[in-house]
C-alpha cells in the first residue's frame, strides 16, 4: 500500500530549479535511501514533504490525502516526522523535555486545565513522561534525561533527535544524514538501531546519507539525485553498477571499491 | 485649498523629505552591515543639535564652525557607540544587540536630561533661515531652499563613497554576505566603524537642518524624527540606500500633506507613521527597493 | 520521596501563610509611603513576569507592554469610577453613554480590564507574531504608541491628554500582592506544563518546534494573550494606586522600565524577575532623593532630574554587555532546589571530613 506519493514535484528558488520532477511512490514499511552529491536537492525534498517549502509544481499525497499545501505542524500531526542534517535540538532544555515536546501535539487538555493542574491534565502529563522515558530507554539515553540537551556528545544528540521525532508517533520517518560525524562503531550501531525501530514502530523510512555503507547496508531501494534530477533508482546492486551514478557521484569511491 | 497654500506645503514637504532621507540613510546603512536596528540613531541626531548649541554658547565658535565641529563629534559619538555597545555583541543572539541598542538610546536620552537639562533650549538661526521669502504669493521660509540643496549635496557625496570607493565596495560586500566578505579579507571593524561614522554624520546634518526649521532643542527631540526616518528606511526597503532616499521623501511629503489636507486628523499624525510602518512590515517587509 | 513532596507542600503553604500575615500586618501598621512602595513591588512583579513570559520564555521580543497597561488602566477606571466623578473629570467633552453611567465593583473592573487587554493582545498578536525578532519589537512598539495617540485623541472616551484624576484608591496590598502571587503561580504553572515546554521550544528553535508538531501561531498568540491579560491587570492596579492617569503615563518609558526588570533579572527566570521587580520598585523610590534637592550640613545640593533613569540605563547596559544571563539566567529558586543544595553541601562536607 502506498504511504507517500510525491507526484512529480518541482521547486524553483528564483531562477534556480532545486528539485525537478521528483517522483517517489513509497510503500508501507519500506526503507528507502536518498543519495546524491552535496547540493543535489535531497534536503529540499525533505523540506517539501514536511511542508517547509511548497513545491512550485506537483502534489504530495500521504496515505492518500493531499498534503502539498498543509502547514508543517499539521503534516507532523498526520504522521511524518524528521530529523535535521545540522542537528536542531532545543539546546537549553533537558533531554526529557526535548522528547516530551514531541508528545505535545497529542495533548487534549486545554491550557487552563494544565495551568490549574486538573487531574485530566496531570494524567496526560504522566503518560507523556512515561512515553518519553520509554523512548529514551530505546536510544539508551535514560541516564541523561535531566541533562541539558546541548551538552550531550554529538552522537548522542543525533539519537536524541531520533527519539524526539519518534515521540510524535510517526508513520513515516525522514532521517537526514543520521550517521554524519559518527565513527565506524557508532555507525554500525546506528544501522541496527534504525532497523530495530523500523520493526518495532512499524515505520516507513526515507534516509538521506553520505555514508555508502549505511545506505547500501540497510536500504532495499535507493534513489540518486543530481542537480535536482533523479538520475537513477533501484536496489543497492543496481545503483552500484549504474554508469550514470558512478559518473555523477560514486565515481571516486567506486574506483576504490 | 488654494494653489498657493498647496505649493507652500509642497515646499515644506520636499524639504522635510530630504531631511528624513538624510537620517534614514543612517538606519539603513547600519542595518545593511550589521542587521541591527540602531535605536540610538535618533539620539545621535539629538546630541548633534546640542553639540552645535554648546559649541556656540560655551566655546563661542561661529555658527558655521560650530556645525562642522558638531558633525565631527557626532561621527565620533556614533563610532564610540558602535565600539562600546554593539561590537562586543556581534556574535551574541540578535536579541542581545537589540536590547543594547534600546538601552543605548535610553542612556543617551537620560544623559541629555541630566547634563543638558530637560527644558527646551532655543537654537540659534542665522537670519537667512528665519526669513520668509515671498515668491509671487507663495511664502517660503529660507530653510526650505537650503535643506534640499544641502541634502542633495550630501547624498551625492554619499553615493560617490558607496559606489565609487573601495570602502564603499567593502560596505556593499558586507551587506550582501557578511561571512564571505570576512573571508575575502575585508577589514570588518574598519568598514563597520566607517558605516557608523557616515550614518552619524548625516544624522548630524539632518539635526542641524531640523533645528533650523524648529529652533527648539531638547533631549527627546530625536525620538519622532528618528521613528519617521526609520519608517522611511523600512518603506524604501531596509538596507537599500536608494530606498532610504525615496522613503524619506515619501514620509516627509506624507506627514506634511496629511496635516494640510485633513486638518481634523492632525492629532493623529504621530500614529499615522506607525500605522504605515506596521502595514509595510506586515505586507511588504522588503519595502520598495529591498531584497527579500 | 512522596513524604518529601508533602513536606515541600507544607513549606509552600507556610510561606504563603507568612506572606498573608505580613500583608495583614503591613496594611494595618505601615505608613502610607511604605505601603505605596510595597504596592509598586507587587505591580512591577506582575508586569515583569507577564513580559518575561513573552520575551523570555517564548522568545518573542515585545515592546508593547505599556499599550496593554494603558488599556487595562483606562478600561478599569472607566468601569469603577462613579458617575459623579466622571462628570467632574469630563468637563470639556462629556463621556459617551453608557460609560457615563456605569459603575461596577473594583474586582470585576480588574477582570474586564484583563480580558479586554487580552482581546487586544489577540488582535495585535495574530497578524504580527509571524514577524521575527527586531521587526516584532518595532511593530509592538508602534502598537503601544498608536494606543497612546488614540487615547490622547478620543476625548469622549478617555478625556484626552487631560487624563483621569482623583481615581479612587482601591489598590492595596491584598490586591497587588495577591494578584502578583497569582500571576507568578499561573505563569510558573504554565511554563512548566506541556504548553510551556512548547513555548520554550519556540524560543530555542522555531523551525524544529514546528517540525515536532508545535503549532507556532497558536502558542505564540497564547503567550501574547496571557502576557497582555496580566499587563492589563497590572496597568489597572497601577492606575488606582497613582490615582491619576493620562495617556503619557504609558509611554515607552513605562515599557522600558519593565524591560529593565526582565533583562536584569534574566530572560527566562521568574525568580529573577520577582527579585529585580521588587528591587526596582524600592530603588526607584530610594533614588528619588537623588533627584530632589538635599542639604548636607548646610551645603545645598540641587537635585538632578533624570538621574534615576540614567542609573538604570547604565545598569541595563552593564548587564547586556557583561552579564548576558542577567541575575538568574534561566534558573529558578524553589524549596526543592534549596533542599537539594543544602543536603548536597552537607554530604560534601561529610565526605570531606
Amino acid at each position: 500500500m502506498s504511504i507517500l506519493k510525491a507526484d512529480h514535484i518541482t521547486i524553483r528558488f528564483g531562477g534556480l530549479t532545486a528539485v525537478s520532477n521528483f517522483y517517489l511512490n513509497l510503500q508501507k514499511g519500506e526503507l528507502v535511501g536518498l543519495i546524491g552529491p552535496n547540493g543535489a536537492g535531497k534536503t529540499t525534498v525533505f523540506n517539501m514533504i514536511t511542508g517547509v517549502y511548497k513545491p512550485t509544481k506537483g502534489e504530495i499525497y500521504f496515505n492518500g490525502q493531499e498534503i502539498t499545501k498543509k502547514s508543517v505542524d499539521k503534516i507532523t500531526s498526520l504522521g511524518i516526522a524528521r530529523t535535521f542534517q545540522n542537528i536542531r535540538l532545543f539546546n537549553n532544555l533537558s533531554v526529557i523535555d526535548n522528547v516530551m515536546i514531541g508528545c505535545h501535539l497529542r495533548i487534549k487538555s486545554p491550557v487552563l486545565s494544565a495551568v490549574f493542574c486538573l487531574p485530566q491534565y496531570l494524567q496526560e502529563e504522566n503518560y507523556m513522561r512515561e512515553e518519553a522515558e520509554e523512548l529514551l530507554k530505546e536510544v539508551k539515553l535514560e541516564k541523561f534525561k535531566n541533562y541539558v540537551a546541548g551538552g550531550l556528545p554529538y552522537g548522542e544528540q543525533r539519537k536524541l533527535e531520533i527519539a524526539r521525532a519518534l515521540a510524535t508517533r510517526p508513520k513515516l520517518l525522514l532521517l537526514d544524514e543520521p550517521a554524519a560525524g559518527m565513527n565506524p562503531h557508532e555507525t554500525k550501531e546506528l544501522m541496527t538501531f534504525i532497523q530495530r525501530i523500523q520493526e518495532k514502530y512499524k515505520l516507513t523510512i526515507i534516509l538521506i546519507e553520505h555514508d555508502m555503507k549505511v545506505v547500501m547496508g540497510i536500504c532495499k531501494r535507493i534513489l540518486v539525485l543530481d542537480y535536482g534530477k533523479t538520475i537513477a533508482e533501484g536496489n543497492p546492486e543496481e545503483i552500484q553498477h549504474n554508469p550514470e551514478v558512478i559518473k555523477a557521484y560514486l565515481g571516486v569511491e567506486a574506483s576504490y571499491a | 485649498m488654494s494653489l498657493n497654500i498647496f505649493l507652500q506645503n509642497l515646499s515644506n514637504g520636499i524639504s522635510l523629505g530630504c531631511l528624513f532621507a538624510l537620517v534614514a540613510i543612517g538606519y539603513t546603512m547600519v542595518y545593511g552591515v550589521l542587521r541591527l536596528i540602531n535605536f540610538a540613531h535618533g539620539d545621535i541626531f539629538m546630541m548633534a543639535a546640542f553639540f552645535v548649541f554648546y559649541a556656540m554658547t560655551i566655546f563661542s565658535l561661529p555658527w558655521g564652525i560650530a556645525c562642522l565641529v558638531a558633525i565631527i563629534l557626532a561621527m565620533v559619538l556614533g563610532r564610540t557607540i558602535e565600539r562600546v555597545a554593539y561590537k562586543p555583541l556581534r556574535n551574541a543572539p540578535r536579541i542581545s544587540s537589540l536590547c543594547s541598542a534600546i538601552g543605548m538610546s535610553f542612556l543617551l536620552e537620560n544623559f541629555a536630561i541630566v547634563v543638558f537639562g530637560g527644558r527646551p533650549k532655543s537654537f540659534y538661526r542665522p537670519e537667512f533661515f528665519a526669513k520668509t521669502f515671498v515668491l509671487g504669493e507663495v511664502r517660503v521660509p529660507g530653510v526650505n531652499f537650503v535643506t534640499p540643496i544641502v541634502s542633495i549635496v550630501f547624498l551625492l557625496i554619499l553615493s560617490y563613497i558607496v559606489y565609487r570607493t573601495k570602502t564603499g565596495l567593502a560596505m556593499r560586500a558586507i551587506s550582501k554576505d557578511f561571512d564571505t566578505a570576512m573571508l575575502m579579507g575585508i577589514n570588518l571593524d574598519r568598514t563597520i566603524s566607517f558605516t557608523f561614522m557616515i550614518g552619524s554624520g548625516l544624522a548630524a546634518v539632518g539635526a542641524i537642518l531640523w533645528a533650523l526649521r524648529y529652533p527648539q532643542i531638547w533631549p527627546f527631540m530625536g525620538v519622532f524624527p528618528g521613528w519617521r526616518a526609520f519608517t522611511a528606511a523600512i518603506i524604501g526597503g531596509i538596507g537599500s540606500i536608494r530606498g532610504a532616499m525615496v522613503g524619506g521623501f515619501l514620509v516627509g511629503l506624507l506627514t506634511i500633506m496629511i496635516v494640510a489636507f485633513l486638518p481634523e486628523l492632525a492629532g493623529y499624525k504621530d500614529a499615522f507613521i506607525f500605522v504605515i510602518l506596521i502595514f509595510v512590515l506586515l505586507f511588504k517587509p522588503e519595502g520598495l527597493f529591498g531584497e527579500e | 520521596m512522596i513524604e518529601k513532596k508533602k513536606d515541600f507542600l507544607l513549606l509552600k503553604i507556610a510561606t504563603i501563610l507568612i506572606i498573608i500575615l505580613f500583608i495583614f500586618v503591613a496594611q494595618r501598621n505601615f505608613d502610607t509611603y511604605v505601603i505605596r512602595i510595597l504596592n509598586l513591588c507587587g505591580i512591577y512583579v506582575i508586569l515583569g513576569v507577564s513580559l518575561n513570559l513573552i520575551n523570555g520564555f517564548t522568545g518573542q521580543f515585545s515592546l508593547g507592554h505599556a499599550g496593554f497597561m494603558a488599556i487595562g488602566a483606562y478600561v478599569s477606571a472607566l468601569l469603577y469610577m462613579s458617575p459623579e466623578l466622571k462628570e467632574v473629570n469630563y468637563f470639556i467633552t462629556p463621556l459617551i453613554w453608557p460609560l457615563s453611567v456605569i459603575q461596577i465593583p473594583f474586582v470585576f473592573s480588574l477582570i474586564i480590564a484583563g480580558l479586554v487587554s487580552a482581546g487586544v493582545g489577540f488582535l495585535v498578536g495574530a497578524p504580527c507574531l509571524r514577524l521575527r525578532g527586531d521587526y516584532l519589537a518595532i511593530v509592538t512598539f508602534g502598537f503601544s504608541e498608536i494606543i497612546r495617540v488614540l487615547f490622547c485623541n478620543l476625548q469622549n472616551i478617555t478625556n484626552g491628554p487631560l487624563g483621569l484624576k482623583g481615581l479612587p484608591s482601591y489598590t492595596n496590598l491584598w490586591w497587588s500582592w495577591g494578584i502578583a502571587i497569582f500571576a507568578v503561580w499561573f505563569i510558573k504553572n504554565l511554563i512548566n506544563s506541556s504548553y510551556g515546554r512548547a513555548l520554550k521550544s519556540i524560543r530555542e528553535d522555531d523551525i524544529a518546534a514546528e517540525a515536532m508538531g508545535v503549532n507556532l501561531f497558536y502558542h505564540k498568540v497564547l503567550s501574547f494573550v496571557v502576557g497582555a491579560f496580566f499587563a492589563g491587570i497590572g496597568g489597572a492596579l497601577l492606575g488606582s494606586l497613582v490615582m491619576t492617569i493620562d495617556p503619557n503615563t504609558f509611554s515607552f518609558f513605562m515599557t522600558f522600565q519593565i524591560i529593565i526588570i526582565v533583562i536584569v533579572g534574566g530572560l527566562g527566570s521568574i525568580t529573577g524577575t520577582v527579585i529585580v521587580g521588587v528591587l526596582f520598585a524600592v530603588l526607584m523610590e530610594v533614588l528619588r532623593s537623588v533627584e530632589s534637592p538635599m542639604s548636607f550640613f548646610g551645603l545645598n545640593i540641587p537635585g538632578i532630574p533624570g538621574m534615576r533613569m540614567l542609573i538604570f540605563a547604565i545598569l541595563l547596559m552593564i548587564v547586556v554587555l557583561f552579564f548576558h544571563q542577567g541575575l538568574m539566567g534561566n534558573r529558578e529558586w524553589s524549596w526543592e532546589w534549596l533542599y537539594y543544595k543544602l543536603t548536597r553541601s552537607k554530604k560534601e562536607i561529610k565526605e570531606g571530613s
